[in-house]
């Protein structure tokens, strides 16, 4: 990854409608939270927590919800950063006996080594696995914060080009997902994968290469923010502190070859307080270095403010005008560091404030790909299930292409998982003026609406008799009061949108899709009430699918769905 | 194989075969479907006075007073909210069906209403709309090779928050839907519903606008309207009025040159259990009102039609899932009923009544309801083949079925048209020829949509030349060839099932 690349965007332009509508300027004149980070002490009711939810989950999971209900905020929020057991690694998905390596269906390659011609074939079958992960896990923050660590230090697996590397990579990350920044950074900074993908591998002390540790700076701790004054002579130290560390093909994992290892010491700015990193030799010399770097910079005031600012456009909103930077940004940045950079004190804090329960906070984030797909899947409680009569037992060929699948449509709407478009991650996240509205143009959004009107088709979407579809009846049982329609669209409304809508639209939705244009109420009672009467009576049973499918798709395609 | 003298294989799959493959049916007519929700009292819209004395026994307290029907024939008349379309009728505008239903008929709105829209036996569940199988064997291959050259415009266009089953093809959907009247004017000028002005309503509005832009038919749609103004005086004022809000977005759309076949548009309120009529002045009341605002909408539609000369395009069709019971109910309404009248609108069709009065019983009860005279798939079978030209055999795949036709369309030698046979068409040899940079071209067609087209020699379509209704006659049109390479070219007559063509050459 050559940093010329970041001047080389992968990701279209902005095509012209968006250019005609997204913002221009950074928007001035809203109106704003004044709340910071005290805790929050209004009420604790389904707006509350479903707001919550949307955040810290993808979509919103009506088994979460109801776990929810029966805890109060702060227990929410800490079962949310309890860490989960690791998952199972993903599995051959991909052959129908052994692969060249031996590693039979079913079984775990990334214990097995690299193999050209599986190669491909095993990074698409992690990008499917973590789906699941995505998908699957419930009430825990655990999967939102892997994906802001693989935004934060962001990788390409085409650049890594090896599936041991790339799911080692990514394993830490998940590791690390609730853990400890400064450590975090520190593994990071030897991971093989990340040594591959900026030439960290490549920095030696007679041709040094700058790539890290200027990325390191400024992507990964420092920053760029109004206060961040590192030099051009910062990271050429910062590299030459970095210099001799190789990796070792046959273990994937990194070493360090002291004969590449410049010696000498590393004199820095004043910005970092003209910190002299002394040189030193043998065996010991790169990682005692590294951790007087790693001290140096997670000194500084701006790596926990950068965290802080990154984790505020990620989980709340993105302008951070000076209201915000004095009431959230700085008091969250000291959390940050009165922790040594553990994350989760910080997270604690922020997901218990009156800041983030603001209403002004709430439903202004626009959903990216994996809250459109992830969290479709997440809030209709659907996984893929076989076509087969009766149902059989699916295969991991299956189940990973099911989730494949939604790896592909998230892709298609611009946000390829493993991919991002370069080191800096998704635009979305850092882009002024537009920040989220990146993820809407003309191509994107009929995609995200092509998305949820499939899935709310009868036959979804399919493949080698494996399906992916929205259970309409299921999904309405969900609710208490599915046989009556104002108790049912209200409920699906607060559900499915994270803004309030009037009454007369939801009259109208009620009427134009459960109804079918018939004025009282009682009609769909009927219909409902026959169905669940005699559920095998095929006119009955499609009386009312073909309602909440209307239903459903006039909500998912309205622009209300698209927010968070 | 050969259309028109020259081959077509070397198109490939072009959205031009299409167009020469469906072309049997090319049309510039449309037709406009006016669902009344709830089931519409067919005994009081159309009222069957030769019944009267029976019908009085029957409900005596919802019956309209003899002397305020407006009547058409002696045995026959209108609601006296109707004054709208019985002018239509004096001026030979407006059809009466008489007791259009189907065996063994549902009184369930929901499954009533689908087995119309999907136009299924009673027993029989369908997936698919009729509009929507018509319009895919019309468009195949719809979505994915559309919008193209040979029909840039939405296939119909429902108004409306979700889309009719009866627009739903066998695979997707084939209309579009525009919320309503007010999404209409918006997307005309731009605009969206209004936001807070907090990040969220920031946000929202940025993807509304998107969303609007990006709607595939957005652009089709704002030029159409550009295109068109409404110039009827005589739609009725909103907020109550919306059948004729929508009705005026319908006109406007027909008049700026969109080619969408269907339009759909909805009246709700029909389902008069209680209240129908004000006791006393039956005359009056929920059921009056509603027929005031249909019978006010369609006499303004029909004369914006007309006004902007569009009329001889346009048929428009009146449904409900059922009528009502002919015994009145103790609440001043009427239950769910079978079989009621339809009607039908325009310039094109059969002015007149077809079928006889329905026959009310001197003794009537709760369980009595009226026999069908017509099933309603054989009003959708006559529109389709004598509207639309829909070919025997594509009407059987549509409608599962053949079924007879009624006499509703006016016949090709009727008002407005004039038959299209091998003779009404010619096509003269361009003059000059060659010619530099243009040249005059002469032709004579019967009444009715015409489309010339040139091509190169290797058959790929270069120019539209005209595309739309002319009079019966010899007509003359100037082709430009000045963007142009020099070149023999072929320029294409097409008039329903007629071709003509002609070898040109350009040189410069």
């Amino acid at each position: 990854m050559q940093r010329r690349d970041l001047f080389r965007p992968k990701t279209a332009a902005l095509d012209a409608v968006q250019a005609e509508y997204a913002n221009r300027t950074l928007p001035s004149g809203l109106e704003r939270s004044s709340a910071g980070l005290e805790p929050y002490a209004g009420p604790w009711g389904d707006e509350q927590m479903l707001h919550l939810l949307r955040r810290t989950t993808f979509g919103v999971n009506l088994t979460d919800l109801a776990l929810v209900r029966t805890k109060t905020l702060a227990e929410t929020v800490a079962q949310l950063l309890v860490v989960p057991p690791l998952p199972a690694p993903p599995v051959n998905n991909y052959s129908s006996t052994a692969d060249p390596t031996g590693v039979f269906p079913g079984a775990t390659w990334v214990t097995a080594a690299y193999n050209s011609t599986v190669n491909g074939s095993r990074t698409a079958s992690w990008k499917a696995w973590w789906f699941n992960e995505m998908i699957t896990l419930p009430l825990s923050l655990r999967e939102k914060m892997t994906l802001f660590w693989h935004n934060h230090f962001a990788t390409e697996t085409p650049i890594i080009d090896n599936s041991r590397d790339i799911y080692n990579h990514h394993a830490l990350l998940r590791q690390f997902a609730l853990g400890n920044f400064k450590e975090l950074t520190r593994r990071v900074t030897l991971d093989p994968g990340m040594l591959r993908y900026l030439n960290g591998n490549a920095n030696t002390k007679s041709a040094p290469d700058e790539n890290y540790a200027r990325e390191l700076q400024e992507l990964f701790t420092i920053g760029k923010g109004p206060d961040s004054r590192y030099t051009e002579e910062d990271v050429k130290n910062a590299a030459r502190v970095l210099t001799g560390w190789r990796i070792n093909g046959t273990t994937y994992t990194s070493y360090f070859d002291s004969t590449r290892h410049d010696t000498g010491n590393k004199s820095f700015s004043s910005f970092y307080g003209s910190k002299v990193i002394t040189g030193r030799s043998g065996a010991t010399a790169g990682e005692l270095e590294l951790n007087d770097l790693l001290d140096m910079l997670f000194a500084n005031d701006e790596t926990a403010k950068f965290l802080a600012r990154k984790l505020y456009r990620f989980f709340v909103y993105y302008i951070i005008d000076a209201a915000v930077e004095q009431n959230v940004i700085t008091p969250l940045a000291q959390v940050i560091r009165q922790n040594n950079y553990e994350i989760t004190p910080a997270l604690s804090v922020l997901f218990n404030s009156a800041h983030f329960f603001d209403p002004l906070n709430m439903g202004c984030v626009i959903k990216t790909p994996l809250d459109v797909t992830v969290g479709l899947c997440r809030e209709f409680g659907i996984n893929a299930v076989s076509t087969a009569v009766p149902p059989a037992a699916l295969t991991d060929a299956q189940r990973y292409g099911i989730w494949d699948h939604l790896r592909t449509q998230s892709s298609a709407m611009q946000m390829h998982i493993g991919e991002p478009p370069n080191v800096a991650g998704w635009p979305a996240y850092y882009q002024e003026p537009q920040f989220y509205e990146i993820w809407i143009n003309a191509d994107t959004l009929p995609k995200r609406n092509q998305f949820t009107d499939t899935m709310v088709t009868t036959s979804g979407y399919t493949r080698s008799s494996t399906r992916l579809v929205v259970d309409v009846i299921a999904y309405a049982k969900r609710f208490p009061a599915p046989a009556d329609p104002t108790a049912l669209v209200n409920d699906i409304v607060r559900h499915l949108y994270a803004i309030p809508v009037s009454e007369t639209l939801k009259t109208s939705l009620k009427t134009g899709s459960l109804l079918s244009g018939q004025a009282s109420d009682h009609y769909w009672t009927d219909a409902w009430n026959a169905y669940i009467a005699n559920p095998s009576d095929t006119q009955a049973k499609n009386a009312v699918i073909t309602r909440l499918q209307a239903l459903l798709k006039a909500l998912m395609n309205a622009a209300e769905y698209q927010l968070a | 194989m050969l259309i028109g003298g020259f081959t077509v294989k070397a198109f490939g799959r072009s959205p031009l075969l299409e167009s020469l493959v469906a072309a049997a049916t090319e049309t510039d007519r449309v037709l406009v479907l006016i669902q009344l929700n709830g089931g519409n009292d067919g005994l009081n819209t159309v009222i069957p006075l030769s019944e009267y004395t029976n019908l009085s026994k029957a409900r005596a307290g919802i019956l309209i007073p003899e002397a305020k029907v407006l009547k058409l024939t002696d045995a026959t008349g209108l609601h006296p909210s109707l004054s709208g379309l019985a002018d239509l009728y004096a001026n030979g505008r407006l059809a009466i069906v008489q007791s259009v239903g189907y065996p063994n008929p549902s009184y369930s709105h929901f499954r009533a209403t689908d087995i119309w829209l999907t136009a299924s036996d009673a027993n029989q569940n369908l997936s698919s709309g009729w509009m929507g199988r018509y319009l895919n064997e019309e468009y195949p291959q719809f979505p994915d090779a559309y919008p193209n050259t040979v029909m840039p415009d939405p296939l119909a266009i429902q108004i409306g928050s979700s889309i009719s089953p009866g627009l739903q093809g066998p695979e997707v959907s084939m209309g579009m839907t525009i919320t309503d009247p007010t999404k209409f004017y918006q997307l005309v000028t731009g605009m969206v519903d209004p936001a807070p002005n907090t990040p969220a309503g920031h946000e929202l509005t940025f993807i509304r606008q998107v969303s609007q832009q990006t709607q595939q038919y957005a652009a089709v749609i704002k030029n159409a309207a550009s295109k068109a103004a409404n110039l009827s005086t005589r739609y009725p004022s909103s907020p109550d009025h919306t059948l004729g809000d929508q009705l005026k977005v319908v006109a406007r759309l027909i008049a700026g040159g969109l080619k969408t076949r269907i339009y759909v548009v909805t009246l709700g309120g029909f389902d008069t259990h209680s209240n129908q009529v004000v006791a006393g002045a039956t005359e009056t009341g929920t059921h009056a009102t509603l027929l005031g605002r249909l019978s006010k909408a369609i006499a303004a539609f029909q004369d914006d039609l007309a006004l902007l000369k569009v009329d001889h395009r346009v048929v428009g069709m009146t449904f409900s899932e059922f009528g009502r019971r002919i015994l009145s109910n103790a609440s001043g309404g009427t239950d769910h009923g079978s079989a009621a009248p339809l009607i039908v609108f325009g310039k094109g069709i059969n002015a007149g009544i077809i079928g006889s009065n329905p026959i009310i019983p001197s003794t009537v009860t709760a369980a009595n309801n009226l026999p069908m005279q017509y099933d309603f798939r054989s009003v959708y079978a006559s529109i389709l083949r004598d509207w639309f030209g829909v070919p025997q055999q594509e009407l059987e795949s549509v409608l599962l079925r053949g079924f007879q036709s009624l006499p509703i369309i006016a016949a090709p030698t009727g008002v407005g048209r004039t038959a299209i046979t091998p003779d009404s068409v010619t096509l003269r040899q361009n003059y000059p020829n060659p010619f530099n940079p243009s040249t005059r071209l002469q032709f004579t067609v019967a009444d009715g949509p015409v489309q010339i087209k040139l091509f190169n020699s290797a058959g790929q379509e270069v120019m539209t030349i005209r595309e739309g209704s002319y009079p019966a006659g010899t007509h003359e049109v100037w082709v430009d060839g000045s963007s142009l390479s020099s070149g023999v070219y072929y320029c294409r007559l097409q008039q329903g099932a007629e071709v003509r063509t002609i070898m040109m050459t350009l040189i410069r």
